[in-house]
């Protein structure tokens, strides 16, 4: 999987951080900077915890082959 | 997507031919004004609104570009004069995103510190209804809008503030919100009886402050970490040692901070009750639903900030029929196509909550209360971001959001636990006041409370 933020739309909540702290680090008074863009199957409930519950709807996941 | 180009000016609704355009209509039914515009122009029209042209923009496309425009293309900090008087000549309706995020910052509205509010919110319900008999009667926009002062100050400014503060508080602020006609378009401080409230009440709100920050000079050093915002202003000094802060600022700060939390919540908190009372099918799922999550015992600050698919529905549902806020407006400041209309520089431009939320093709059933529509899979809010916009989109995108809807499932986890509610007028007399900008009950609007016999309650 791949994850990708719509920078327009993140205010930097903080929600991705708490869900998936290896994949998604907030700097103070930044966005979100995703540190893995492809985090292993792993990560898979984690990271979509965070795009669940992402205040602003701003991340996505998309499926690889 | 549409590929439209150079159709040109965007058409005019009907109406408006006095001197103020649509004002006057704008003054008394806003919503039907903004219906029409959809309804005669489609995605993009134009209303008069005293000296300059509105731009309405709704469905996905045209709003998609409202809410993602850049400051620097459709600019916030003109379009609300009527709020300048509110909080104080200096003080800003709004920042630019960079200092927004500042202030999720410093506001404590990072999800990190929600648990610690959910705990203070349940205190303050609680607090409120250890006043209440075994059964007896509120006014819903009176008793909300009392709470929610209590919780934002709390929660923003905090608690040694809160408990500072009464009834008057609330009161005076409420003449405030009450401010907000839209005939500031026109002249911001024009003579009429509730710009002359609404400048009493500001000054009333000082002299509450004032006195506040008074006692504190006066009194003891308090400890770390029981100081609050307010300590942290009285704390600031100019190089000569003086106060950097007077309290005319400090007020003007606390009102603009506690503004965008307050009416808004209040209004949704008494409108899901509404509606759950006129759909007792969706109470009863909601109470079951608080039943199980409660029925250990379980603390509000922790279930709060977990799934309750039945009470978020509802409270979406009521946000979507009822959003706080009706009109959002920007100025343009470059001239822009929109589905092929020329939006020229110095036009104002308008998104609504109410007319897009209710758009039959995103929502079926559109004027009907129906929470299971955000139940998966269906979830019309996710399938709608740029239609489903009760707290806006994009860029601006309510600050508080997470913060809110953690807040009301708080406040029912408490109120429905504990007690049954029920009208105490016909159902179709409960409506909104659209006669200023800031939308809010229409009095009467009064429910009846019964204590429910003993059981699992939820604790703070």
């Amino acid at each position: 999987m791949r994850v990708s933020v719509d920078l327009d739309l993140c205010q930097g909540h903080g929600v991705c951080e708490s869900e998936a702290p290896t994949v998604f680090q907030l700097a103070r008074s930044a966005k979100v900077t995703v540190l893995e863009d492809r985090p292993g199957d792993g990560h898979r409930d984690e990271v979509e915890a965070a795009v669940r519950y992402c205040p602003t709807s701003a991340l996505r996941i998309t499926e690889e082959e | 997507m549409s590929k439209a180009v150079g159709r040109g000016e965007p058409p005019r609704v009907s109406g408006g031919h006095g001197e103020n355009g649509h004002l006057d209509e704008l003054r008394v039914d806003p919503i039907a004004l903004l219906d029409r515009v959809r309804a005669e122009c489609g995605d993009v029209g134009i209303f008069r609104l005293a000296e300059r042209d509105v731009v309405l923009m709704t469905g996905a496309e045209a709003n998609e570009f409202f809410f993602r425009a850049p400051e620097e293309v459709l600019d916030q900090a003109e379009a609300y004069p009527f709020m300048t008087p509110v909080f104080g000549e200096g003080v800003v309706f709004d920042a630019p995103p960079e200092r927004r995020r500042e202030m999720l910052h410093n506001q404590a509205l990072r999800d990190k510190f929600m648990r610690g509010h959910a705990a203070t919110i349940a205190d303050e319900v609680a607090r409120m209804v250890s006043g209440w008999a075994v059964r007896g009667e509120i006014d819903l926009l009176d008793w909300f809008a009392e709470l929610t002062i209590y919780t934002s100050s709390a929660c923003l400014i905090g608690k040694r503030f809160r408990n500072e503060l009464d009834k008057r508080f609330a009161e005076l602020y409420h003449d405030l919100e009450q401010g907000t006609d839209a005939i500031a378009y026109v002249d911001p401080y024009a003579p009429i009886e509730s710009f002359r409230r609404r400048d009493a009440a500001r000054v009333g709100l000082v002299e509450l402050v004032e006195g506040i920050m008074e006692r504190r000079a006066a009194g003891p050093a308090v400890e770390d970490g029981e100081r609050d915002l307010l300590d942290v202003l009285m704390s600031i000094t100019n190089e000569d040692g003086s106060p950097r802060f007077v309290a005319d600022e400090v007020t003007g700060m606390f009102i603009s901070m506690m503004f965008a939390g307050h009416h808004t919540t209040s209004g949704t908190a008494a409108w899901t009750l509404i509606e759950l009372l006129r759909h007792p099918g969706d109470l009863d799922a909601v109470e079951r639903e608080l039943d199980e999550l409660y029925a250990g015992g379980a603390e509000v600050s922790y279930q709060a900030l977990r799934a309750m698919p039945h009470l978020e529905s509802a409270i979406k549902e009521a946000l979507r029929l009822h959003p706080p806020l009706i009109l959002l407006l920007r100025v343009a400041k470059e001239d822009v196509e929109v589905e092929g209309y020329a939006v020229k520089a110095g036009q104002m431009v308008g998104a609504s909550p109410s007319v897009s939320n209710r758009i039959p093709e995103d929502f079926p059933d559109a004027d009907s209360f129906r929470p299971s529509r955000y139940l998966e899979p269906r979830e019309d809010d996710r399938s709608n971001p740029w239609t489903w916009i009760p707290f806006g989109a994009g860029r601006h995108r309510c600050v508080g959001a997470a913060f809110a809807m953690m807040q009301l499932k708080a406040i029912f986890s408490v109120l429905l636990s504990d007690w049954e509610f029920e009208l105490a007028q016909p159902s179709a007399s409960y409506r909104n006041d659209h006669s200023k900008m800031v939308v809010q009950l229409q009095q009467p609007c009064v429910v009846r409370y019964r204590r429910k016999a003993a059981q699992g309650q939820a604790s703070a």
